[in-house]
């Protein structure tokens, strides 16, 4: 009998997972057993998790774009406009079901859930925290996020193809396009980061960037601080967002493949575009930016003191700690990514292919063969002194950022009190 | 313990994963024989393919030994072969299916008789 | 364990005689889709999860697109449908039905020679990756620098049989 108890999540996955999986146990499971049990974590945890995601990403993407635009954004519905989503999906589910006459009705009906799902199921491989992880003997961690990643895009191409619209197909066509080369600097980038770390396993990754800030995999040598840039820019492309938007340019094609869908088919794909948007921040959290483990390296060290004293609540004190460290390194991402769509133009698609092959892939490719002959080459000591640089280098430039914005805040609040004045009378 | 056929039901072996493999092989079979549309063909022969994969990554799992403690792999790396040139045989299939469709107006081919007789 | 098998057997089977039966071709691909994804699961259960992995990312997320942007290439609506005539279609299918027994009956009745270590000693997960990845630059050398040629020659054979031609 499975006992699930908080204080080893962890344990209490893995058994399940391994009897699952790896069966042979001395009282096997029945099968009604496993996929009761199995639907109950999904629905207990994933599913509020990934709906509350998305919500609050909707949310602080519209608060996001209207102050960049100096206006304030959704402010009626609840403290600075947070239920806004739950009014959106009231409205959402009250509106009218269209399926166009000449569409393919099963395939219409499918496209929007072979979207969400492949991005849902990504979630299971995220490390939130070092006894967070749903199996940490999964070796093809990374890898397996990239598949998920990669099957999205059937979702899409038939969500166009089945409405029976020419300009859905357009958004379709345009969308494999993009994904699809745009997939391959990504693959290239993560490989990058897997040579540097040595394993695709999550859990190896994670453990390997313990140290402090230093031993984070994005200073570790300059060409894995080239491949999060390479990595930050293909993920904008594969995930839709602009400035690579063209699917679902809202000024050209009305709205690209989902321009038949309403309602809550619609609210579908809107939800796998932004639960991807947090998967893909998470990646690159978990790659490069040191997983959940804070700049400091207090995480590991106190999570291996409080496991070998048994201290239960130590225990759990140290894994919310780092899910919440987690989430808030995937949620800065999310926000420079919402920062660039309301910021920079969106190119053709002629622009945008020719930026993924003769520029992303080369510079992808070179950065693969530099990470190698450095892995092959340099020495410990070189190695260390190069990444305290790039550390210092990092917060360099993180500092000088931060003093940027916060600049640019104060000096726009003197501005406001001038434009909020009422007109001059004429 | 449930017994179909000679085939026990409820501890998967071997068995189950050939008679698997040997239905997806049949069905790609069927499909080469039957589809008109040239793509459909290809979708045949790509199940046939997916078959063998099946088998391979099968076998290497419950009849190769291993040597020392140490896991042998080598069918799964003819699966990762099989895979590979399966996706170079599709983009050249389909690069050949579009020059048809291009010159022919349909990608029936029953309709490709320009060689015939 | 047996339940995850049966599941993602019956997706794949599912597929398989989908495509076999569907009269429209994006139905078709549709159903080699659940076809691929019912054999990724498979093959996470034989403990083989970078195969699974690669499936997802080059059959179903790479082979399979090639395939639907072929099929939206040349089909003019989303409902057309060739059909067969009904004598070849009972002939293909009764020469599928005869094989499928040839095959089922030997695959029970033959003794297969199951090795008895390889189910435990197989699950040691830790260096499975770094196995695969020592045997394909080790062992598997020439077939993997053989197939990145293939790929090489495949690319540009396809880039120029598909491009377009001013007449």
């Amino acid at each position: 009998m499975i006992s699930v108890s908080a204080l080893s999540l962890g344990e209490a996955t893995r058994t399940f997972f391994e009897r699952l999986y790896f069966g042979d146990k001395p009282e096997p499971l029945g099968t009604a057993t496993q996929l009761i049990y199995s639907a109950v974590i999904v629905l207990v945890m994933a599913v509020p998790f990934v709906g509350t995601l998305a919500a609050l990403a909707i949310w602080a993407e519209r608060k996001v774009a209207g102050h960049i635009q100096s206006r304030i954004g959704p402010n009626r519905v609840g403290p600075f406009g947070i239920f806004q989503s739950v009014a959106d999906g009231i409205k959402l589910i009250g509106k009218e079901d269209l399926i166009p006459a000449g569409a393919d009705r099963t395939l219409f009906r499918l496209a929007p859930y072979l979207c969400f799902a492949p991005v849902f199921a990504a979630f299971v491989a995220l490390p939130f925290g070092p006894d967070l992880i749903f199996e940490p003997r999964l070796n093809v961690g990374v890898f397996y996020v990239l598949a998920m990643l990669s099957v999205d895009v059937l979702g899409v191409i038939l969500a166009g193809w089945a409405s029976d619209n020419k300009w859905s197909i357009y958004g379709a066509m345009r969308e494999a396009c993009q994904t699809v080369s745009y997939e391959i600097p990504l693959g290239l980038s993560v490989i990058v980061a897997v040579m540097a770390a040595g394993t695709l396993n999550m859990a190896d990754m994670s453990r390997m960037q313990s140290g402090g800030l230093h031993t984070w995999l994005i200073f570790s040598n300059p060409f894995t601080f080239a491949a999060f840039i390479i990595f930050f820019i293909a993920s904008l492309a594969s995930n839709k967002r602009a400035p690579f938007d063209l699917p679902e340019s809202e000024s050209e094609l009305v709205a690209g493949f989902h321009t038949e869908y309403s309602g809550m088919r619609w609210a579908f794909f809107f939800f796998a575009e932004y639960a991807a948007m947090f998967v893909v921040g998470a990646m690159q959290a978990a790659l490069f930016l040191g997983g959940f483990h804070d700049p400091f390296g207090l995480v590991g060290h106190f999570h291996a003191k409080y496991s070998a004293a048994g201290n239960n609540a130590g225990i759990i004190l140290v894994n919310v700690a780092a899910a919440v460290i987690f989430i808030v390194k995937a949620c800065v991402i999310i926000f420079i990514q919402m920062w660039l769509r309301w910021t920079l133009p969106r190119p053709r698609i002629d622009q945008v292919l020719h930026g993924c092959v003769k520029v992303l892939l080369p510079a992808a490719c070179a950065t693969l063969l530099g990470a190698a002959l450095w892995q092959l080459l340099a020495g410990p000591a070189v190695a260390r002194v190069v990444s305290m640089l790039l550390t210092a280098g990092g917060v360099a430039i993180v500092m000088i950022v931060a003093t940027w914005i916060a600049y640019a805040i104060v000096t726009a609040r003197r501005v406001r009190p001038r434009l909020s004045e009422p007109a001059p009378l004429q | 313990m449930m017994m179909l056929a000679g085939v026990n039901l409820v501890s998967i072996g071997l068995q189950h994963y050939l008679l698997l493999g040997a239905l997806l092989f049949v069905c790609g079979l069927a499909t080469i024989l039957t589809k008109r549309n040239a793509i459909g063909i290809l979708i045949g022969v790509e199940l046939v393919l997916n078959a063998a994969n099946l088998n391979l990554v099968a076998f290497n799992r419950f009849a190769h030994a291993s040597a020392g403690g140490r896991p042998l792999l080598d069918g799964e790396i003819f699966a990762v072969f099989v895979i590979v040139l399966a996706a170079a045989e599709a983009a050249v299939a389909l690069a050949i299916f579009l020059n048809f469709y291009n010159n022919i107006a349909t990608i029936d081919v029953e309709q490709g008789t320009a060689l015939k007789g | 364990m047996a339940g995850l098998f049966y599941i993602f057997a019956l997706t794949a089977a599912a597929g398989a005689v989908g495509v076999v039966l569907s009269r429209n071709i994006v139905r078709t691909a549709v159903c080699l889709l659940a076809a691929l994804l019912g054999l990724a699961g498979l093959y996470f259960s034989l403990a083989a999860e970078f195969i699974a992995v690669v499936q997802l990312v080059v059959y179903a997320g790479g082979t399979l697109v090639l395939i639907v942007f072929g099929v939206m290439l040349t089909a003019r609506v989303p409902t057309a449908h060739l059909d067969i005539k009904m004598r070849e279609l009972v002939i293909a299918l009764c020469t599928g039905a005869v094989f499928l027994a040839v095959l089922w009956g030997g695959i029970l009745t033959a003794d297969w020679p199951v090795a008895k270590a390889s189910t435990g000693a197989a699950d040691a997960q830790p260096y499975r990756i770094a196995k695969l990845g020592e045997a394909l630059l080790g062992d598997y050398l020439v077939p993997f620098e053989l197939a990145s040629v293939v790929l090489l020659v495949v690319m540009i054979g396809a880039a120029y049989l598909a491009k377009a031609r001013r007449k």
